[in-house]
């Protein structure tokens, strides 16, 4: 099998507090194939951002990196030093955020920022650089390219900063692209212009691309795997269509039945009882039991890890009279 | 029209404009101009009694606005909003008001910031007994609010907590219990699960649904998300740019949308049944809402705009037949195709 562009095995993420250490993401492993989206699926504090913070080496302190690897096209990058990670961020990492205004200094034109990231990454010269940015932000839709270069961040509206961002991202054509809830701060028509335009230019650039929403319409729209998070671990992962309509684990059935749809019943909605619990009071075994409809004794005593479900993999004991296929030891980690 | 047939809410060309010059200083001294939004312009529309009544828009459209005036939080610019057959700008006074006042009441998206911090819940839900004088004395007091407790899912004990020791989905049904602790018949509620994870949003639309059953309560709904409104409407009206460019009962809305608007928002909804649908992308911004496009302020993203009425007239408001009304000269002049249907399987 190809070399993945990214992978990670047994991450694991810890922050030390005065009550005692908790573990915001705890043991996960997955690969980002060349060219594929992977959405990372979850409700706040399930873990989804902390991931991509981890992969991209900007947690917070006290937070740090407690266990595991990071590989980028086969090369450890989880204990690389500051400046060197610095330069792999923008180079052959791109980063895309919620709010567009982080990523965009205010007191600088948006040709400036495109031109400074595409000098630092690659060996263009100011001129090259300036007409390679106009290309830029033509091929993310900004009309006027060539105007509206010289204008600034608080010129352009929310949309417009987010394609400036996505423009940002590519610039240095990078193999990998982090993308935290890119969408959730625009408005619905503009979110469905974002998606195409991300999805589309990742395609053509032949970019990977690693989708944190908690979004279910967005990863149906735009990733071809998909993960999901619960309380700090991947509890399904599998084909975007097979986990959104044949979900494997209790959590994701349940997620996907909460969601109003247009056209469906207008009944209650199904619901999942209780709520997601704080990362200081994990419950033992499998941290989804307390409020599963299935659960059983094993469920509350031993925690389980991604086993194989039908063309997914599933982190719960429902799967584990299924024939064991590859993988289904310590780890949990996906297949390859 | 017998009382059980009047509207509860009656809205009729409501307008809010806000000032928003710059400081006069400024104004004289770098000549800059005075400046206005028009937040809401021309807004009609009726929610019988025990039904939900939602309104969608993108930001900035107005829905918020038609909320707070509709609670008398804002003076409204022109335009009436009638209550019960009252028209709330006949009255004049605190005292006249008060009555009335305790029959509705608001929700908001972000549970936190209305909740005083520092009060226990107790004290929070039993304010509005005490204002309205509901109930007398402390253990009568006491006992409505480990009702009103346990009507929105919690129980009596958590009175004794304070708002932070909830999670989000919690402090919800808390100003749910506020909210209803002055017995009101109407409820506005504004993003109610916006800031919500979609578990906890199902939870609360969910006892929204059940409260409305069991006390017959009337809502005004706000949302952005389409398919929350599609869940929890009987009618439905879609503003863009503080114009109320359609409204119709929800199915019909979902399935035979009339304004190019309400089309092109249905089109933007991602498609979880993942049917391969191909989806036209939409194109073009929200225009400024200080220097909206003349004549139907949609024009310049319209693929049915014409190149000159579009343009300059304001549309007129059409029945739709059926029920609803819309705000479109190509609906007027029937150069609109027939809507294609939106509900999948609906
Ligand atoms: N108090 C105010 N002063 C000045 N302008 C205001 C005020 N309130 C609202 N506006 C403006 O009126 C317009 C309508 O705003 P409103 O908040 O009603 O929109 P909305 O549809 O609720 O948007 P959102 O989805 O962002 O909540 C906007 O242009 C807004 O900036
Ligand atoms: S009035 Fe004209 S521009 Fe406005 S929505 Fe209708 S066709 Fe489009
Ligand atoms: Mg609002």
């Amino acid at each position: 099998m190809a070399r993945p562009v990214l992978q990670v095995d047994n991450l694991t993420v810890e922050f030390p507090t005065r009550r005692g250490t908790l573990r915001a993401v705890d043991d996960i492993s997955f690969r980002i194939d060349a060219g594929e989206v992977l959405g990372v699926v979850g409700e706040s504090g399930a873990g989804k951002s902390m991931t991509g913070t981890a992969v991209i080496g900007l947690l917070e302190p006290p937070g740090r990196i407690s266990g595991g690897r990071v590989q980028l096209e086969g090369a450890r990058i989880d204990h690389l030093p500051h400046d060197q990670m610095r330069r792999l961020r923008g180079q052959r990492i791109g980063m895309i955020f919620q709010d567009p205004l982080t990523s965009l200094n205010p007191l600088y034109t948006i040709g400036f920022h495109l031109t400074e990231t595409i000098r630092t990454h690659t060996d263009r010269g100011e001129a090259e650089a300036r007409a390679r940015a106009i290309e830029l932000l033509t091929e993310v839709g900004i009309p006027a390219p060539a105007q509206r270069i010289d204008q600034y961040p608080h010129h352009f509206s929310g949309g417009m900063r987010q394609r400036v961002v996505i423009a940002l991202a590519l610039c240095a054509e990078p193999r990998l692209v982090i993308a935290d809830e890119p969408t959730t701060a625009l408005d619905v028509s503009i979110q469905a212009q974002i998606i195409q335009l991300l999805k589309r230019l990742c395609r053509e650039h032949g970019t990977s691309v690693l989708l944190i929403t908690h979004d279910m319409g967005v990863i149906a729209e735009t990733a071809d795997r998909v993960a999901v998070m619960y309380a700090g671990r991947i509890v399904e992962v599998g084909p975007v269509r097979e986990v959104v309509q044949n979900a494997k684990h209790p959590y994701t059935e349940g997620l996907m039945d909460a969601i109003p749809k247009i056209g469906g019943r207008t009944e209650d909605l199904a619901q999942i009882r209780g709520t997601m619990p704080r990362l200081s009071q994990i419950p033992a075994g499998c941290a989804f039991h307390p409020r599963c409809p299935r659960a059983f004794d094993r469920c509350r005593q031993e925690r389980p890890e991604l086993l194989d479900a039908g063309a997914s993999r599933a982190a719960c004991w429902l799967h584990a009279g299924e024939p064991a296929g590859a993988g289904t030891g310590r780890g949990g980690g996906e297949r390859g | 029209m017998s009382v059980a047939e009047r509207p509860l809410l009656q809205v009729r060309d409501l307008a809010k404009t806000f000032d928003v010059s710059p400081p006069l200083l400024n104004r004289v001294l770098q000549g800059q101009p005075q400046a206005f939004v028009q937040a809401i312009d021309n807004v009609g529309f009726d929610i019988p009694r025990g039904t939900t009544f939602s309104l969608v828009g993108e930001s900035g459209s107005g829905k918020s606005t038609v909320a707070r005036v509709v609670v008398g939080l804002y003076r409204p610019t022109r335009g009436s909003v009638t209550f019960d057959g009252t028209d709330l700008a006949s009255i004049r006074g605190r005292r006249q008001m008060a009555p009335l006042r305790r029959r509705w009441a608001m929700i908001f998206q972000d549970p936190y910031a209305s909740l005083n911090p520092r009060w226990r819940v107790r004290t929070i839900i039993a304010e509005p007994i005490r204002v309205h004088g509901l109930a007398a004395g402390a253990a009568a007091i006491r006992r409505r609010v480990g009702e009103l407790l346990e009507l929105v899912g919690l129980s009596a004990a958590d009175g004794e907590k304070f708002p932070h020791e909830f999670s989000g989905g919690q402090r919800q049904r808390i100003s749910i219990a506020r909210a209803l602790a002055s017995e009101p018949e109407f409820l506005v509620c504004d993003e109610p699960t916006s800031a919500l994870d979609v578990s906890v949003q199902a939870q609360i639309l969910n006892l929204m649904k059940r409260l409305q059953r069991e006390l017959g309560l009337t809502y005004l709904f706000i949302s952005h998300d389409l398919a929350v409104v599609y869940h929890i409407s009987d009618y439905v009206g879609v503003m863009y740019l503080g114009r109320l460019v359609e409204w119709a009962p929800a199915h019909a809305l979902f399935t035979r949308p009339q304004h190019p608007y309400t089309r092109m928002l249905l089109e933007a909804i991602p498609d979880l049944e993942m049917s391969g649908r191909a989806r036209t992308p939409v194109g073009g911004e929200v225009p400024s809402p200080i220097q909206p496009p003349d004549g139907c302020h949609f024009h310049p993203r319209c693929p049915f705009a014409d190149g000159d009425r579009c343009q300059r007239e304001v549309p007129a408001t059409l029945d739709i037949a059926g029920g609803g009304q819309v705000r479109c000269h190509a609906v007027a002049e029937r150069r609109m195709p027939p809507a294609d249907t939106h509900t999948r399987g609906g």
